[in-house]
C-alpha cells in the first residue's frame, strides 16, 4: 500500500545497499596490496569498476523514468534502490581510491560524485517534507480555484476602490499588477506577493481619514467644517467602502501568501534536479576522463 | 372523410424514414408523420459538425435511403435529398397523439395540430429520446425560449434564466455564465440530481454571486415585450410570492418523457416495468396489436443501419413478401460453428428446443439474442473462464456438459448438462467469476454479453424468475455445499428469499435480535458499530459474502449493523431454517465459528484506530463501494510532479485519462478524477452499439466500435470519461530526444486540427493499461509511491495501514 521510497518493500534495497558497502569494506581490509591501497590494484580496479557501473546505472534511472510503458518494475522500487545504493557510492569510491585524495581530476571526479550525492539528500528529504505541508497550506482547495478566487477578488476590489476615489483605485491596480505569483527561480522560492504595499497605503488612507473627521467633529464651529461633516455622510459612505476594501485586499492576500507558499513548496521540490541531473551529466564526463587517464597516464 | 392511406408511419428517424422511402419506392399509399419540422429529429439533434458512425461494421445497409458513415450535416441533406427524389409523403409539423384501432380494421391516428387520418397499417418509428418536456406555461414556445443549446460561446452580454437542476441545465448555465448574466430556476430547494462535480460548481457559482438562483420556483408564464431593451419577461412562482425576470433568452433543460407512455396507450403491452425493458414484437416487427408495427430504437434496436433495414424490411412484410432479414448471413455465420447446423431456422428451433430458459422468449428476441451472441464449441477440458475473472457474459449450454471447478484442491466438480446456463453469478455481482469452468464432451454454449442478457432479463419476466432461483440455489450449494449434502439444503433454499436495499438503508441493527442472514448478491455492505456515541465502520462486506450467521449461532443479538454501501441485493437466509441445519451439521458450526474468530479480531484492530473507520466512510462516500479498483493518491508522498499524468497521455494516444489534482482529499487520502472500474459500470448503461466492456481482469474499456454519441460520459457519475480524437503517433523516446522529432514525453502531441474533425471524437477513458504487462502506468510511473490503485476489500487493511 502506501509506503515512502525509505520503507518500499520493508527497505528491501537498504538491505542490498549495506551488503554491498559490508562486501567492499571486508575486501578492503583483507585485501593486502603491498603497498598503499589505491585505484590500481586489483580490488582498486574492482571497486571502481562497481562504481562506475553504479554510476551509470543511476543515470538509466532517468530514462527509466520516461519509459512509461516500458521498464521493469515500478518506478517507486527504482527510486528506492537509487537513493540506497547511491548513497552506498560514497563508500565505495572512498575504498577504491583508498583514501587517496590530491588536487587532481580524480578528486574532482569524486567531488562531483559528492555534489550529486548530497543534492540527492536533499531531494529525499524534500519529497518527504514538502508534499505534507503542501497539502495542509492548500486546505483542499486546487491551486487554479485559488487562482481564480483571487482574480475574482481583484475584479471586485476594482468596482469597490472606483467608487471611493482615483487615487484609491490607482493603488489597487497597481496592486493588482505588482501581484505576480510564480515567476523567475528566486520569487517562487521566496514566496511572497504583493499585496502588502497596497495594504499599508490603504490603511494609512484610513487612518487619516479617520483623523480629519475627528478635526472636524472637535472644531465644530466654522462653518467649513459645518458643510465637511454634512458632506460626511457621504463620505463615510467611502469609508465603509474602504473597510469592505481593506478586508477584500486581505483575503487576497492570505490567499495570495496561499498559493506563493504552494508554488515555493513545489518549487522546493523541483529545484535540487536542477542541480542533480546536470551535475550528474558533469559527473559521467569527468568519470569518463578520470578512466581514460587512469589508463594512459598512470 | 379522413384521408386514408395503406400505410401511416410515425417518426421520420432513421427507421420511419426508410420505412417511407421503401413504401413510395414500391407505390404504396402512405403517410410520413413527423412531429417537428424537419426529417429525423434525433440526428437533427445531434452536436453541429458531429461525426455520425456506420456501426455495425459488418451489417450491410439494405434501404433506398443512402447512409455511409460521415458528418451529421451530410447524411441529413443527402436523407432531405432522397425523400424529396422518391417523393415520400411527408408530413412535418404532425405530432401524433393518438392511435386507434377502426372498428372495420385499420387506424384512425389524431395529431395535436387536430388533423385526423386513417391508415391500414401503422409503422411506429418514434425511437426512444421522447418528447422533449417544455415549460409548461403559456409563452413556452415564444422564439427566445429554446430547449437545446449548442454552443454556449454564441451569447454574449444577455439575461438568460435557465431552468431545470439536471446535468444538462447546470452545465449550460455555467458555460453561459462566462458571457452573460444567468439566472438558474430549479423547482427543488438542492441540486441533488445533479454529478457531484457539476453540483459543486454550480454551488459554488451561487455563492460567488456569478450565478443568481431561484430554488423552489417555477416558471408560471413568459411574455414577450416589444417595448424595453429586454426581449421578454418570465413570471415566477417562488416560495415567497412572485418575481418577474427581464430577460433576453431563457433555455429549459427539463430532460424528455420517455415514450413509453404514448406506446401504451396505442395498446401495445410492455413486458416488464424496468425502464430498460422494450415491447415484445414479432420476427416481422409487429406488436401484440395487429397491424401496427415497430421499428428502431424503440423497438430494441438502437443503431441508425439496423433502423433502417428495419424500415425496408417492415414494409416489404406489410405487403406479404418474404424477404430474408439483413442480418440472416450474420447468424448463418454465427451458427456455422455449430455441429450438425443446416439453416438458420433450424439451428434457432434448437436452441430454443434445447435451452428453456430461452423457450420464454419470442422469435425476433431469439435472433437479436443470438445476433449479440456467440456460439462456442470448445474442445473436452477446455477452460471457459476461470475462477477471479472479471467477465460477466453468461453461457447457455445447447449440447454436451460442463464442470464446475466448485474446490480447485480437491478437485470438486458439479456438472451442468444441455439446456441448464451458467455465468450469472458474475452476471448479477459484477464481480469475479466464483469457479472456473470447464467444457465436458460435445460442448456447444451460447455466450451472451452482459448488456444483451440484462435486456433480456428485463424484459421477460419468466427468464429472470428462472435465473433468479437457480441463483439462490446455486449461492447456497456453493457455501455450504463442502460442509453439507446437497439434500439438507433444501429447507433453506425454499425459504430465502430477495431482498434489495437503497444506499445507505440499514439490513440490520446493532442490539436488534437476529431472525436471518444475507447474501449480498450485488452492491456492497459497511459494517459498524457505535462507539461513544460515533457510528465507526469496522469493515466492509463485497458482493459473494454473507453477514449476520453469527447472532443466529450463540448470541442472538446483532453486534453490529450493516448497512448497504451503495445499491444492494440481498439473498434473505430465513434464521430458523438456518439454525436447524448448524445444529444438524457440527462441521458447518465448527467453520463458521473459526470464520467468525478472525472477523472478530479484525474488527477489533479496526475499533483499536477508529480513524480508519473515517477513512473507510470517506472513501464509500465518494462512492468507492462500488468501485473494484480506485486509484488513491497519498498526498502526504504526491511531489506533483505528474509523472501519472504524463504515463497516462504517453500510453494512452496523448490524452491523460486521469485527472491528479480534480478530486476531494481527507486526511492525506486522495481520491483523483479517475476510473474506478465499477461493478456495475454506469457508463454501460446505454451504449447504442455496446462497445463498452470488462476485461478478465476487471478493466472496463471502450473498444473501436464506439459511435461517439457522449451517452457514457453523461451517465459516469465520476466524470472520467471524454471525448477525443484519434491522435497522431509519436515518436519514440530516442527519435525524439535526437531528433527533435514530434512531441517529447508527456507533452500532447502536435495536433493537426482539420485532420481531427474528419475521424470523428470516441470516447476515451482509464483501461488501467491492460494491454501493457507490468499494470497502470500511473502506478507504475509514480516515483514516490503515492500512486496506488486497490479495491474496496483492502480498504479495511488499507485504513488501519495508515495511522
Ligand atoms: C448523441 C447521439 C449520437 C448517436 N450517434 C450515432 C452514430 O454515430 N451512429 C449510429 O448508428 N447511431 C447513433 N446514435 C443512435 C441513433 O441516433 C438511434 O439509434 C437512431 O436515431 C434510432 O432511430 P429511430 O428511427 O428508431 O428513431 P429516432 O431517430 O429517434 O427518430 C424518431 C423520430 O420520431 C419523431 N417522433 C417522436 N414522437 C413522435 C410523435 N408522437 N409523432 C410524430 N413524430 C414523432 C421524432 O421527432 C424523431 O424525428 C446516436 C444517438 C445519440 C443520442
Ligand atoms: C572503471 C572504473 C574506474 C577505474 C578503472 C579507475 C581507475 C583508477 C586508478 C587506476 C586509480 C589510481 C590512480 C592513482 O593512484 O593516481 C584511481 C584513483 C581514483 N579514482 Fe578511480 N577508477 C574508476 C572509477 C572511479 C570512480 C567511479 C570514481 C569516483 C567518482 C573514482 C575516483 C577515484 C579517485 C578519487 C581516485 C584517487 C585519485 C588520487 O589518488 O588522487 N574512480 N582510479
Ligand atoms: C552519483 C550518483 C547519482 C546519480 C548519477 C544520480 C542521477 C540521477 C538522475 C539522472 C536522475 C533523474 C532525474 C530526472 O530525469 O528527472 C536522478 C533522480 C533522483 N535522484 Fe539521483 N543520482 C545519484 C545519486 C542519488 C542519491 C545518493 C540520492 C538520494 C539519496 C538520489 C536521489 C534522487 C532522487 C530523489 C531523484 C528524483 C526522482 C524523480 O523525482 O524523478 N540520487 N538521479
Ligand atoms: S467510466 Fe465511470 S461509470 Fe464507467 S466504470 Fe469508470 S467510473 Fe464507473
Ligand atoms: S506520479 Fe505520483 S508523485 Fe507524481 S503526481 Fe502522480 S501521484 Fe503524485
Amino acid at each position: 500500500m502506501h509506503d515512502s521510497i525509505l520503507t518500499y518493500a520493508k527497505s528491501r534495497y537498504l538491505w542490498v545497499a549495506l551488503a554491498l558497502g559490508a562486501g567492499a569494506l571486508a575486501a578492503y581490509l583483507w585485501h593486502d596490496p603491498g603497498g598503499p591501497p589505491n585505484g590500481g590494484t586489483w580490488l582498486g580496479y574492482t571497486l571502481g569498476t562497481i562504481g562506475a557501473a553504479l554510476i551509470v546505472w543511476l543515470m538509466w534511472f532517468g530514462v527509466r523514468k520516461r519509459s512509461y510503458a516500458g521498464g521493469i518494475g515500478t518506478l517507486r522500487g527504482w527510486l528506492s534502490a537509487h537513493v540506497y545504493l547511491g548513497t552506498t557510492l560514497i563508500l565505495i569510491v572512498l575504498l577504491h581510491a583508498g583514501f587517496q585524495l590530491h588536487w587532481n581530476l580524480h578528486t574532482f571526479t569524486f567531488v562531483l560524485m559528492l555534489g550529486v550525492i548530497f543534492s540527492g539528500f536533499f531531494g529525499v528529504y524534500a519529497y518527504l517534507r514538502y508534499p505534507t505541508l503542501m497539502t495542509r497550506n492548500r486546505e483542499s482547495a486546487t491551486r487554479d480555484a485559488m487562482l481564480e478566487e483571487i482574480a475574482e477578488i481583484d475584479q471586485n476590489a476594482l468596482a469597490l476602490a472606483d467608487g471611493i476615489d482615483p487615487k484609491i483605485h490607482a493603488l489597487v491596480l497597481r496592486s493588482i499588477q505588482n501581484t505576480r505569483l510564480g515567476g523567475g527561480a528566486w520569487t517562487q522560492l521566496r514566496a511572497r506577493d504583493g499585496s502588502d504595499l497596497a495594504l499599508a497605503s490603504l490603511h494609512e488612507a484610513m487612518a487619516a481619514r479617520e483623523q480629519r473627521k475627528e478635526m472636524a467633529t472637535s472644531e465644530m464651529p466654522t462653518m467649513f467644517a459645518m458643510v465637511d461633516f454634512l458632506a460626511g455622510r457621504a463620505t463615510d459612505k467611502q469609508g465603509e467602502a474602504m473597510r469592505k476594501l481593506i478586508d477584500l485586499i486581505s483575503r487576497k492576500k492570505a490567499l495570495a501568501t496561499r498559493v506563493a507558499r504552494d508554488i515555493q513548496f513545489q518549487a522546493l521540490m523541483e529545484v535540487w534536479l536542477y542541480l542533480h541531473v546536470p551535475l550528474s551529466f558533469a559527473l559521467l564526463a569527468a568519470l569518463i576522463g578520470h578512466i581514460v587517464s587512469s589508463f594512459f597516464y598512470w | 372523410m379522413n384521408e386514408r392511406f395503406k400505410i401511416a408511419i410515425i417518426g421520420s428517424g432513421p427507421g420511419g424514414l426508410s420505412a417511407a422511402a421503401r413504401a413510395a419506392e414500391r407505390g404504396v399509399p402512405h403517410v410520413l408523420l413527423e412531429a417537428e419540422d424537419h426529417l429525423s429529429n434525433t440526428i437533427y439533434r445531434y452536436q453541429k459538425g458531429k461525426f455520425v458512425m456506420d456501426e455495425p461494421g459488418i451489417l450491410p445497409l439494405r434501404a433506398p435511403v443512402p447512409f455511409k458513415a460521415g458528418s451529421r450535416e451530410e447524411i441529413l441533406t443527402a436523407w432531405d435529398e432522397a425523400a424529396a427524389r422518391l417523393k415520400i409523403n411527408v408530413r412535418l409539423k404532425h405530432e401524433v397523439a393518438s392511435i386507434k384501432p377502426l372498428a372495420g380494421g385499420g387506424f384512425e391516428i389524431k395529431c395535436s395540430n387536430g388533423q385526423t387520418l386513417a391508415a391500414e397499417f401503422v409503422v411506429l418509428g418514434i425511437g426512444l429520446q421522447g418528447n422533449i418536456r417544455k415549460l409548461g406555461c403559456p409563452g413556452e414556445d415564444l422564439p427566445f425560449v429554446q430547449y437545446q443549446l449548442d454552443d454556449p460561446d454564441e451569447y454574449e452580454g444577455e439575461v438568460i434564466a435557465v431552468v431545470g437542476a439536471g446535468d444538462a441545465a447546470i452545465e449550460n448555465a455555467v458555460a453561459l455564465a462566462k458571457q452573460n448574466n444567468v439566472i438558474i430556476i430549479n423547482r427543488k430547494d438542492e441540486f441533488a440530481r445533479a454529478k457531484k462535480a457539476n453540483e459543486a460548481a454550480i454551488l459554488k457559482a451561487i455563492e460567488d454571486g456569478t450565478i443568481e438562483c431561484y430554488y423552489n420556483s417555477a416558471p408560471e408564464r413568459v411574455d414577450a415585450l416589444s417595448v424595453g431593451r429586454k426581449k421578454g419577461r418570465m413570471i415566477l412562482n417562488t416560495a415567497n410570492g412572485k418575481a418577474q425576470i427581464l430577460l433576453d433568452r431563457v433555455i429549459a433543460r427539463l430532460g424528455a418523457t420517455a415514450p413509453r407512455g404514448f406506446v401504451e396507450a396505442c395498446g401495445v403491452v410492455f413486458p416488464s416495468k424496468d425502464p430498460a425493458a422494450v415491447p415484445a414484437i414479432s420476427s416481422q416487427y409487429e406488436s401484440n396489436v395487429k397491424g401496427l408495427y415497430i421499428v428502431g430504437a424503440l423497438g430494441g434496436y438502437p443503431l441508425i443501419k439496423q433502423a433502417m433495414n428495419q424500415g425496408y424490411e417492415v414494409v416489404e412484410y406489410i405487403l406479404g413478401h418474404k424477404v430474408e432479414p439483413a442480418d440472416e448471413p450474420l447468424l448463418k455465420a454465427k451458427f456455422a460453428a455449430m455441429p450438425g447446423f443446416r439453416n438458420v431456422e433450424e439451428a434457432l428451433a434448437r436452441v430454443q428446443k434445447n435451452v428453456r430458459l430461452l423457450a420464454h422468449i419470442t422469435p425476433l428476441q431469439l435472433r437479436e439474442f443470438m445476433l449479440d451472441s456467440d456460439i462456442r464449441t470448445p474442445k473436452p477440458g477446455e477452460t471457459i473462464f476461470r475462477r477471479n475473472d472479471y467477465t460477466n457474459t453468461f453461457f447457455s449450454i445447447v449440447e454436451g456438459e460442463v464442470h464446475i471447478l466448485i474446490d480447485e484442491q480437491r478437485n470438486q466438480r458439479v456438472t451442468l448438462k444441455r439446456g441448464e446456463f451458467f455465468g450469472e453469478m458474475s452476471l448479477i455481482s459484477g464481480r469475479r467469476r466464483s469457479a472456473t469452468v470447464l467444457a465436458g464432451a460435445n460442448c456447444v454454449l451460447i455466450e451472451t454479453p452482459r448488456r444483451s442478457m440484462n435486456r433480456l432479463i428485463n424484459s421477460v419476466e419468466a427468464v429472470k424468475r428462472e435465473i433468479d432461483q437457480v441463483f439462490i440455489l446455486r449461492a447456497v450449494q456453493s457455501r455450504f455445499a463442502a460442509e453439507v449434502p446437497v439434500e439438507q439444503l433444501a429447507e433453506v433454499v425454499a425459504n430465502a428469499r430477495l431482498e434489495r436495499f437503497k444506499a445507505g438503508d440499514v439490513l440490520f441493527h446493532e442490539g436488534e435480535i437476529a431472525d436471518c442472514l444475507h447474501l449480498v448478491r450485488s452492491g456492497s455492505l459497511t459494517i459498524s458499530r457505535n462507539i461513544g456515541g460515533k457510528d465507526v465502520v469496522l469493515s466492509y462486506v463485497p458482493a459473494g459474502n454473507y453477514v449476520g450467521e453469527m447472532a443466529l449461532m450463540g448470541e442472538s443479538r446483532r453486534s453490529a449493523t450493516a448497512r448497504a454501501a451503495i445499491a444492494t441485493e440481498t439473498v434473505r437466509l430465513d434464521g430458523e431454517s438456518f439454525k436447524k441445519l448448524v445444529n444438524r451439521v457440527p462441521v458447518l458450526r465448527l467453520k463458521l465459528q473459526s470464520e467468525y474468530r478472525q472477523r472478530a479480531a479484525a474488527n477489533l484492530a479496526m475499533q483499536a484506530a477508529p480513524e480508519g473507520g473515517d477513512i473507510i466512510s470517506f472513501l464509500i462516500s465518494q462512492g468507492a463501494g462500488e468501485a473494484t479498483d480506485i486509484l488513491l493518491i497519498d498526498e502526504s508522498l504526491c511531489v506533483r510532479c505528474d509523472n501519472c499524468e504524463k504515463a497516462c497521455a504517453e500510453t494512452h494516444g496523448g490524452t491523460s485519462r486521469l485527472d491528479r489534482e480534480a478530486g476531494p482529499t481527507f486526511a492525506s487520502v486522495h481520491v483523483p478524477t479517475s476510473c474506478r472500474h465499477c461493478e456495475h459500470p454506469h457508463c454501460m448503461k446505454d451504449c447504442p452499439p455496446d462497445a463498452i466492456h470488462r476485461a478478465p481482469n476487471g478493466e472496463v474499456f471502450i473498444a473501436d466500435n464506439c459511435i461517439g454519441c457522449g451517452n457514457c460520459e453523461r451517465n459516469c457519475p465520476y466524470g472520467v470519461i471524454h471525448m477525443a480524437a484519434k491522435p497522431p503517433k509519436k515518436p519514440g523516446l530516442i527519435q525524439w530526444l535526437l531528433f527533435g522529432r514530434g512531441s517529447g514525453p508527456g507533452e500532447a502531441p502536435l495536433e493537426p486540427k482539420a485532420k481531427q474533425a474528419a475521424t470523428g471524437k470516441k470516447a476515451v477513458k482509464c483501461d488501467m493499461c491492460k494491454g501493457i504487462p507490468g499494470g497502470p502506468a500511473c502506478v507504475r510511473s509514480c516515483p514516490t509511491g503515492a500512486a496506488i490503485r486497490i479495491s474496496p476489500e483492502e480498504f479495511p487493511a488499507y485504513a488501519q495501514s495508515r495511522r
